[in-house]
């Protein structure tokens, strides 16, 4: 056989094996959607006939149970940005050399981590009006998940911090920078594309995580489906919508966090 | 005074002295590193130090821009004195005096340590914008006239990540080269590279002797050494056993330590 001969010979191999993984790749996510909606279905089915869930409910209750979605939302985001500025202070006082920074940090994260988050949420809004500070639910849950978080986060930005080479810092020094500029330019945003996936994972155990703050009465998902079900006598349906709706929140912020990291990778090693 | 031993000729293109290391001792622990260097420096020359891995040589190059803080001694660079403080190394004045000699001589890795989150532009015109305060259009084309230098100037829009190890050690050169210091400091600049990408980079580097950049290198490749240094020093346990001009150290040397490096260097 020429070479001549040979080459579309192979090609047809290239393209039949080509062709093959697309099929194996297609019958794969068939599968997975399958798997997927048979067990939900299975489930959902299963909890509507035994649990004698009414549609009536459904509809005349849905609508006001996902309006707490909102408050979910905004309380999640805005105590995660509290979070990560706390995180960042957080991370750069454990990694100081001055004696006070790192011991504050270190306080700091012992306390809030060996604390539990509901003690913490009754402590900034049943316990502190003792002391004479009042705070309103919201920003009392704001806080103290923000808190809670921001100490979780600062051992995820200081492990980042650590992961960017030391060499990136010399050589920053070495063109002449400041410290101070040689972390904000060169160190700190290599860091945060390395903790970006720890990051987006925390901000997914957050949106569930707010949920606790439907124990001081802010009307966030869980407070509305619990107070709705239990008066309708149709818990089971009130907090499967809940569910249902924190899975639907943490899908769509996945999927945001994969888009984040695709083009957070760009110029990457 | 110059770095020449006595009774040896000073090549005639030297300049006055601007690097003067004066008793330099580094201990990491108790592991004496450094015992005792002094070390003059002209301008325009190129001085190239080799010896065996662990003799100190790469120690010395990092204690002259301070990125290791040595435990005795001074460095002098174009007219600005440090004193070694360890004791006081976090003190702002004293960081703001290494500062200062960092901008006078700079320092080239091994390892590049370009920036990964930069373009090659982004990279060259970081400092000179931010540290120097140049206007970023005049930035830019003092980083295009260097990028042009070492022959990258058609990559300057690309991530480092897209760059061979050659070219980017190049624009490593480029970037150290904007900041315009009096010094360029040579940490075995080819070590990490494929071998048939070494020729690239030393490339530069010689031309950059040639044209009277004032360099001190850290290096294995003792070819490039016979054909640009201006004076070798060979260094051994800490110290400087000898140094000379290339053809006297890398042809005849007088210590038998040299001798013996040199010959297991020309076996492999």
């Amino acid at each position: 056989m020429t070479a001549a001969e040979a080459r579309p010979a192979r090609a047809q191999v290239l393209d039949d094996i080509l062709a093959a993984r697309r099929r194996q790749r297609r019958w794969f996510r068939g599968q997975f959607i399958l798997v997927w909606v048979v067990v939900v279905g299975i489930l959902g089915v299963f909890l509507w006939s035994a649990g004698r869930v009414s549609l009536d409910f459904i509809f005349s209750s849905g609508p006001y149970i996902l309006q707490g979605a909102g408050i979910t939302i905004l309380i999640s985001v805005v105590a995660m940005v509290l979070a990560i500025i706390l995180a960042l202070l957080g991370a750069v006082g454990r990694l100081s050399s001055n004696a006070i920074s790192f011991s504050v940090a270190s306080l700091y994260v012992s306390l809030v981590r060996g604390t539990p988050l509901l003690v913490q949420i009754y402590f900034i809004f049943l316990a502190l009006p003792q002391a004479g500070i009042i705070l309103d639910a919201i920003p009392a849950g704001i806080i103290a998940l923000g808190f809670n978080y921001g100490a979780y986060m600062t051992e995820i930005f200081r492990a980042g911090i650590q992961a960017v080479p030391p060499s990136q810092r010399e050589a920053a020094q070495a063109l002449g920078m400041p410290e101070r500029l040689a972390f904000r330019r060169i160190v700190l945003p290599q860091a945060v594309r390395i903790v970006i996936p720890a990051i987006g994972n925390d901000f997914i155990a957050m949106i569930k995580d707010s949920s606790l703050v439907s124990i001081i009465a802010i009307q966030e998902l869980l407070w509305r489906a619990s107070r709705v079900g239990r008066s309708e006598r149709q818990v089971l349906a009130a907090i499967t919508i809940a569910a249902v709706v924190y899975w639907g929140l943490t899908i769509v912020f996945s999927y945001f966090q994969d888009k984040l990291e695709q083009r957070m990778a760009r110029g990457d090693r | 005074m110059s770095g020449y031993p006595a009774g040896q000729p000073v090549p005639p293109h030297l300049g006055e002295v601007i690097v003067e290391a004066r008793g330099i001792e580094k201990y990491f622990g108790d592991n004496h590193v450094l015992r005792g260097i002094d070390l003059d420096v002209s301008r325009r020359e190129a001085v190239m130090i080799v010896g065996r891995s662990g003799s100190g040589k790469t120690t010395l190059l990092r204690c002259l821009n301070f990125l290791e803080e040595p435990t005795v001694g001074s460095v002098e660079i174009d007219g600005l004195r440090v004193e070694a403080a360890p004791l006081r190394a976090r003190s702002k004045a004293h960081q703001e005096q290494i500062r200062q000699i960092r901008l006078r001589a700079s320092m080239l890795f091994q390892e590049f340590a370009l920036f990964p989150h930069m373009s090659v532009i982004g990279n060259c015109i970081e400092s000179p914008v931010r540290v120097r305060g140049i206007p970023r259009h005049e930035a830019e084309a003092l980083a295009e006239k260097y990028l042009d230098k070492v022959g990258l100037l058609e990559k300057r829009n690309e991530y480092p990540a897209r760059l061979s190890g050659g070219q980017k050690q190049r624009v490593a050169i480029a970037r150290a080269l904007c900041m315009e210091p009096k010094v360029l400091l040579f940490d075995e600049p080819t070590s990490a590279l494929d071998p048939e990408l070494i020729g690239e980079v030393l490339n530069v580097m010689e031309e950059l002797a040639h044209e009277g950049t004032t360099m001190i290198v850290v290096t294995h490749e003792m070819h490039f050494a016979r054909e640009a240094a201006d004076r070798v020093i060979f260094m051994e346990g800490g110290v400087i056993l000898e140094q000379g001009p290339p053809e006297q150290i890398l042809n005849s040397p007088k210590e038998e330590a040299t001798k013996r490096f040199l010959r297991r260097f020309l076996q492999a």
